[in-house]
């Protein structure tokens, strides 16, 4: 019985990270190039109700699907235009971005408001998912959970294993040495931001068609835009790490549920803002981390240390600098 | 005169370009372009109720844009903005608590305003040192404690503040009117609000304009390195930055507390915060521009109210116009610049 109710809850918490794993791996993938794109929790509502109103239209999920990541792209798109070629603040593009984005998607969404749409189905997969414990786990999903875990690898292999990867991560780390080396930094940038915007359509089409089916103001959706940017600090820039701040965040969700039985005057919210602080947190614990290893005189307790090696970590460091060739 | 006429002719063209995209936008949304235009300027214009309900939301809205001047002076990204408005509420709810029992009712409106001012000034404090010591970006820092602040807002409404009885989204138990700040009394308009926010406008356009503070807050915006070399300490000059910015916004989440709702409830910033953001940024930055763009912004916020009653449109329109002004006008200061190099 116990064991059931753990599986239950670990196979809820591996399907509502499913679009919170996506935003968070668009942004590192976008971040990684050097560009901030603070679009995101705007592009997220926006992707959902364009797949939500496409899959009702012509129902087909699969179309929702795309037209969602065709949304965030395209929001993508703009702020990598606006900073990279004419040079405008990614902060200030982005933040202006998210907001209209946002109104954009109340706005056209009207008319699918509260309305019955096509949603995803559970997709169990052949053979595995009898695997006692695991195949519950993992393997009793609808598509987008399965893509969102299989993503996670493929952006690690991606970054790390491959030429392009790095070719990706010199441009976010030294454009200058990047384009001395020939490559061409500004298409660099632009498509990986694109390539970012796209997981982050998705994110949105997994929350409208997946997670939370339907649309509406409030939707559901908002706010999970600025966690995936907390998570992706947290998990400082590295994709599985991000993955892994995703789950947590979504085990925190769960448990908030849960929690709120222990402390009723505590609203199930409060327990979600939790990755605010964590952000903060590791930043802070980052620069001390990088001072004591610059002056090599502060003396840290071992526990410490060992929770410095494991958060501390850098963001690249041409991130959110515009670079002009020439 | 050329640089009149030029900048003339793009504001000319801005505008228009806004307007044609807002009508496409209304057309694909199979909605009357013209009656919803109408509504939008009836709505905020179209009589002295409705222009007082503007002038209510122009008073936080602009205070707030006061406030982010003396930020984006120095450099900062102030996004955390709408948490200092938040912290500002809570405190003035606080301290409007204590008086309850007092018997001194104006002694306690005036306390409120003195700590929503600490207390939004603390919070953005706060921020500042997470920067200069921490060395977490003002923005990250900022995004982070809004949503801090947001919890505590809930917290305290669901737990120590809740009404006896039942805890709602509604907010805490209203104070008694001899806690609101005074009214005119046939219009829901507030002198004193109205009087707060001209004397932070011309003290903010002084401070800046006039003052030593002013010209090193520029100073460091504009250079950190030669301030430095200079003898300027940007850090203290940040944190005070941060600070002035955070009591004009707690001055508006006081505001909203005593002058709009009389309670605090989940949403009391209204995203004044985050919208004044836009407004200093169509200002370029510039005191002046600020109280006419948040006049502005604040008649579409009051006027897109009436498009889900008349046209069962989203509300949401007056953002997008706000979204696309201030893009366009981005996008028009990064093309002058680009072709000044060419």
């Amino acid at each position: 019985m116990n064991n059931l109710h753990f599986t239950i809850l670990t196979a809820s918490i591996v399907a509502g990270a499913a679009p919170i794993v996506l935003a968070a791996l668009g942004e590192t993938i976008s971040e990684k190039a050097g560009v901030i794109n603070l679009s995101l929790d705007g592009s997220i509502l926006l992707g959902a109700m364009v797949a939500f109103a496409t899959a009702y239209h012509t129902h087909s999920i699969f179309l929702g699907f795309l037209a969602g990541a065709a949304a965030g792209s395209l929001v993508a798109c703009l702020v990598g235009f606006f900073s990279i070629y004419l040079g405008l603040s990614q902060v200030a593009v982005g933040f202006v971005l998210t907001l209209t984005t946002r109104d954009l998607a109340y706005f056209f969404g009207n008319p699918y408001s509260r309305i019955y749409g096509p949603q995803t189905g559970p997709w169990p997969i052949p053979v595995i998912h009898d695997i006692p414990i695991l195949g519950p786990i993992f393997f009793q999903h609808s598509i987008p959970v399965y893509l969102s875990m299989l993503m996670i690898f493929l952006c690690w292999w991606y970054l790390y294993r491959t030429p392009m990867g790095l070719c990706l991560r010199a441009v976010g780390e030294n454009p200058g040495a990047a384009y001395a080396r020939g490559t061409n930094t500004r298409n660099i940038q632009m498509w990986y931001t694109i390539m970012g915007g796209l997981m982050i359509g998705l994110a949105g089409a997994t929350f409208s068609l997946c997670t939370k089916p339907g649309w509406g103001r409030p939707q559901g959706a908002e706010g999970t835009g600025w966690i995936a940017l907390a998570i992706v600090i947290f998990g400082g820039w590295h994709p599985v790490k991000a993955a892994l701040g995703a789950y947590l965040f979504a085990f925190l969700q769960v448990m908030g549920i849960q929690l709120q039985g222990l402390f009723p005057t505590i609203p199930a919210q409060v327990f979600q803002v939790a990755p605010f602080p964590l952000m903060i947190f590791t930043l802070v614990l980052t620069h001390v981390a990088q001072k004591g290893r610059v002056y090599g005189t502060t003396k840290f307790p071992n526990i410490l240390r060992h929770i410095m090696n494991i958060l501390s970590s850098s963001a690249p460091a041409a991130l959110g600098k515009p670079f002009r060739p020439d | 005169m050329q640089n009149f006429k030029q900048s003339f002719f793009n504001n000319v063209l801005l505008i228009t370009g806004v307007l044609c995209l807002s009508t496409l936008i209304l057309l694909f949304a199979g909605a009357p372009p013209v009656d919803a235009f109408k509504h939008l300027f009836l709505g905020s214009l179209g009589s002295w109720i409705k222009f007082t309900q503007v002038l209510m939301a122009w008073i936080p809205l602009t205070l707030c844009a006061c406030g982010l001047v003396y930020t984006f002076r120095i450099g900062l990204w102030n996004i955390g903005v709408e948490g200092q408005v938040v912290a500002g509420a809570i405190s003035a709810t606080a301290i409007l608590r204590m008086g309850v029992t007092s018997g001194m009712p104006e002694l306690f409106l005036v306390f409120a305003f003195i700590g929503g001012l600490l207390g939004g000034g603390l919070w953005a404090v706060f921020a500042g040192f997470l920067k200069t010591k921490g060395g977490v970006n003002e923005i990250f820092a900022g995004l982070g404690l809004n949503f801090v602040a947001q919890a505590i807002t809930l917290w305290l409404i669901f737990g120590p503040w809740k009404r006896p009885g039942i805890a709602s989204m509604s907010g805490t138990e209203p104070f008694s009117s001899e806690m609101w700040l005074p009214t005119l009394s046939a219009l829901r308009l507030s002198p004193s609000g109205l009087l707060l926010t001209i004397v932070a406008l011309i003290g903010t356009g002084w401070v800046l304009g006039r003052t030593r503070l002013g010209l090193a807050l520029k100073g460091i915006g504009k250079n950190p390195q030669a301030a430095y070399l200079h003898g300027l300490k940007p850090d203290i000059y940040m944190i005070f930055a941060m600070g002035l910015a955070g009591g004009c916004a707690g001055l508006a989440g006081t505001f909203q507390i005593t002058g709009v709702y009389h309670r605090l409830i989940p949403a009391i910033s209204s995203n004044y915060g985050y919208l004044a953001l836009l407004v200093v940024m169509l200002a370029n930055y510039r005191v002046w521009w600020t109280p006419g763009i948040a006049f502005f912004f604040a008649c579409l916020n009051v006027g897109s109210i009436q498009l889900p009653m008349m046209l069962q449109l989203d509300s949401a329109l007056s953002g997008i116009i706000q979204g696309t002004l201030v893009l366009g006008t981005l996008f028009m200061q990064a093309w002058q610049v680009k072709k000044k190099n060419e």
